[in-house]
């Protein structure tokens, strides 16, 4: 009884390592950076670690193929180094000793690699599976244009500033204008009033001016 | 609608609010963006602190005399550059339209690059910056070619705001952001200069002061960075070998001369609103002398920044060599940091030479990232924006940066409106009761229109174009005209009666001097040594070609003849206007002498105005 218990589990063993390994057919490498994703607040890779790992490819498979046959114990770790980096394979259970095809497993990570980032506290930066690329989220960007607002903000201070100008440029010239005027016709006025410094009030305009100097009592005509 | 002022001097020329203006509009028009981005580049090729002693005695024997000479005439004559060199000798007219002529051609194309400017500004309210990533190509499953292959920086400069061409030949279409921009830029300069000094006296203030603000913020700023220090170092440690190329003095002495914006005419136009006593010597020596200053303030934090940059590069080829050992070797993490990165990695070659060079590790060397050295757009544009990504708070530096960028250009761009506004007030181009606003509007909206094409796909190619020839060699042929005009035609005795009168004391041995002999000599000497070296090879420039198989790097291309032609052509018309006004007034002096005899012309005199 002990003998094939024993018999079984060796086979078993051999058979994960030759599923397991670097290289193998349908087997990924994953690179984990805790240190550089949380920094003080990393924590260590132990072997719960690893089983955290293996649930949650056995539940993106789960996910993905929609049959609730993935286990646990067909997730298969191997190599694990203090990079940290191993190997990992996902086999059937339904047929025997082989592995689940790459391209499955690389679709079911795929479509759930934001959930198995999250479990882990990292991204797709510090945690990369190595021939599995990520679709890269495209940058988020407003309906409008930022840039657009702003200029429009920057456009109507401008113009404001301009009108105001040209207003107020308005408003002096006629100001001034007025201004202008309305000293001329007071200089206009006082000028009707003085000829030669005498006001014309004071002149008898109808006999016209009579200049002394020259109207000299009767020698006002030529004589003979 | 002119506002002719409340208290009319006697020719009811408008004059500045007070003498803090004056000097401010001075220092702006000199202090521009070649303070920022030429000088510490020159300062950094020519050997650090090295360059200072070419720089100094450039400013002390060029620089200065002929500022002084310039502030002196605007304030003596009391008009534009026109309406100046016209009163002097008629023959000479032609100095002042060659300034007006280089003046406008200036104004079109130094908008355009505030127009750059403006569009990074509003483009750094976005959050992340839009240069800090790559966009992602259609199918979303790996980033733009063109940017992967450059970097982010380079593509949003390349692609994003210039769209440009891969060769000059090729016009590309009009990139209709850029035409907003243009438009608000030209707002701008109309909303300043609307009614000539007595709204630009105004904005003066803000736009001449700001710069020194952000300046001091990143001063501060950048010396808290990391490798701020190595960078300051880098910039500072003199290497006086490079002092015997000549090249190192050529370029000390174009730099002083194209900082202090001499030639232009925007010079004696802002002092010919002075009033008549006024001591120009002071201010001349005041206004190179911050200029300088300021050239070297702004150097720091530059370096401090460009420091940091090369600095965080270096990290980065580490770091990233540093990942490519872990994985390989299946090491822990952290178990080789930037510290002990050379030891592990002899031991590593020792034991295992063939993995470590297959992995094909890239040397990374501080001094090669040290060396990279731009200037002039590439520094602020492609540098200084991928520094300030890496800054926290990445936004706000930004907005400073641009912002202080934008007031820099635009006190410089009131000089030079103010070169071409003020001749053509006093030409009276628009009649007398006209109002101001109309002229400086038509101003604005024609160079707007014909600036248009410089939004075009091959637009900055033209910009470098008028850069490298409108505004380079007519400057020195007119600046050696004005020495030789004044020195010579007005002669130097009647100046220097008239400087008396206006500084109050007598005119420095020094002066003298150097306007008679050093300057003018200087001067040929430059200019013959510049145009010898732009003689010596082929014009060309360098074209971003995605499809070159160097990408990134630019690929070097040589002007076509038509364009080589048009190059020719900025640089000669402004020069040809000299001769061509002096022959045309002599022709038509010996045609009036012909018909009538009229008297010898009115000898001017400063004096004369107000006696």
């Amino acid at each position: 009884m002990l003998r094939t218990l024993l018999l079984t589990l060796s086979v078993v063993a051999i058979a994960h390592a030759e599923l397991c390994k670097p290289d193998a057919q349908n087997a990924f490498k994953v690179r984990i950076s805790i240190k550089t994703a949380l920094g003080d607040n990393a924590y260590a890779w132990d072997a719960n670690e690893e089983y955290l790992f293996k649930a949650m490819v056995a539940f993106a498979m789960r996910r993905y193929s929609s049959k609730s046959t993935t286990q646990i114990s067909n997730v298969l770790l191997c190599n694990v180094t203090d990079r940290v980096s191993f190997w990992f394979v996902v086999t059937d259970s339904s047929k025997n000793v082989t592995t689940v095809p790459g391209s499955e497993v690389e679709a079911a990570i795929r479509m759930n690699r934001n959930r198995i980032n999250n479990a882990f506290l990292l991204s797709d930066k510090t945690l990369q599976f190595l021939k599995i690329t990520s679709t890269l989220s495209p940058p988020v960007e407003p309906s409008t244009p930022v840039w657009l607002i702003v200029f429009g903000v920057v456009l109507c201070l401008i113009l404001a500033g301009i009108v105001f100008l040209i207003v107020s440029g308005i408003q002096k010239h006629k100001k001034k204008n007025k201004e202008s005027t309305e000293r001329e016709n007071l200089e206009e006025k006082v000028e009707v009033t003085l000829e030669n410094g005498i006001p014309c009030e004071a002149l008898d305009l109808k006999a016209g001016r009579v200049n002394g100097v020259f109207a000299a009592d009767d020698e006002r005509f030529t004589s003979l | 609608l002119s506002a002719t002022p409340e208290t009319p001097k006697e020719d009811g020329r408008p004059k500045w609010d007070n003498k803090f203006q004056y000097i401010l509009s001075c220092i702006g028009f000199a202090v521009g963006l070649g303070n920022v981005w030429r000088f510490p580049y020159l300062c950094q090729i020519h050997g650090g602190g090295a360059f200072l002693i070419p720089y100094f005695i450039a400013l002390l024997f060029e620089g200065i005399p002929l500022l002084h000479l310039e502030l002196a005439l605007g304030q003596c004559l009391r008009k534009g550059s026109i309406g100046a060199w016209n009163a002097i000798s008629p023959y000479l007219g032609g100095v002042g339209v060659g300034s007006w002529m280089v003046s406008v051609l200036v104004s079109l194309y130094y908008n355009t690059v505030l127009t750059w400017v403006m569009w990074y500004f509003i483009n750094s309210f976005q959050e992340p910056l839009p240069w800090s990533a790559c966009p992602l190509n259609e199918n979303r499953t790996g980033f733009n070619e063109e940017c992967y292959e450059s970097t982010a920086v380079n593509y949003f400069w390349y692609r994003k705001t210039l769209n440009i061409t891969p060769d000059i030949a090729e016009s590309g279409t009009f990139q209709w952001w850029l035409i907003l921009c243009l438009a608000a830029c030209w707002a701008i300069v109309y909303l300043c200069t609307i009614r000539g000094i007595e709204t630009t006296g105004k904005a003066i203030y803000v736009t001449a002061i700001f710069p020194y603000l952000v300046l001091t913020i990143f001063l501060i700023q950048g010396l808290t960075l990391p490798g701020a220090t190595e960078g300051l170092i880098y910039l500072f440690t003199p290497d006086l070998n490079t002092l015997k190329n000549p090249r190192v003095w050529l370029d000390a002495a174009t730099q002083i001369f194209f900082s202090l914006s001499l030639a232009f005419g925007g010079l004696i136009a802002f002092a010919s609103y002075n009033p008549t006593k006024n001591d120009c010597e002071k201010d001349a020596v005041t206004v190179a002398i911050v200029n300088s200053l300021t050239s070297l303030y702004a150097s720091i934090p530059v370096f401090s920044v460009l420091g940091f940059k090369a600095t965080t590069a270096y990290w980065d080829c580490l770091d990233r060599n540093i990942i490519n050992i872990i994985n390989e070797f299946d090491l822990p993490e952290e178990s080789i940091m930037r510290q002990n990165y050379t030891s592990w990695i002899s031991f590593l070659n020792s034991s295992y030479p063939e993995k470590i060079a297959g992995l094909k590790l890239k040397s990374c060397n501080l001094q090669e990232f040290l060396d990279q050295s731009v200037s002039g757009t590439g520094l602020a544009f492609i540098i200084f924006t991928q520094a300030i990504i890496l800054m926290p708070g990445s936004q706000a530096w930004a907005i400073l940066f641009f912002i202080m960028l934008f007031s820099l250009g635009l006190s410089s761009m009131f000089g030079n409106i103010e070169g071409v506004f003020t001749p053509l007030l006093e030409l009276q181009i628009i009649p007398k009761s006209a109002p101001k606003e109309l002229l400086s509007g038509i101003i604005c909206l024609i160079s707007f229109l014909i600036a248009l094409c410089f939004t075009l796909g091959s637009g900055s190619y033209w910009i470098d174009i008028f850069d490298r020839y409108a505004a380079s060699v007519p400057l020195l042929v007119i600046a050696f005209f004005e020495v030789i005009g004044v020195v010579y035609i007005y002669k130097i005795k009647r100046f220097s009666e008239d400087v008396e009168w206006m500084t109050g004391r007598k005119l420095n041995l020094f002066w003298q001097i150097t306007w008679r002999f050093i300057s003018p000599l200087l001067l040929l000497i430059v200019f013959t040594a510049f145009v010898t070296l732009q003689m010596q090879k082929p014009p060309s420039y360098t074209a971003w070609n995605p499809k070159y198989e160097g990408f990134p790097m630019k690929e070097e291309k040589v002007y076509p003849p038509w364009v080589q032609a048009i190059c020719v052509l900025l640089a000669a018309l402004p020069c040809v206007c000299v001769p061509l006004v002096a022959l045309f007034h002599l022709v038509k002096q010996k045609r009036r002498s012909k018909d009538t005899s009229f008297g010898p012309p009115e000898v001017f005199s400063c004096q004369g105005i107000n006696s």
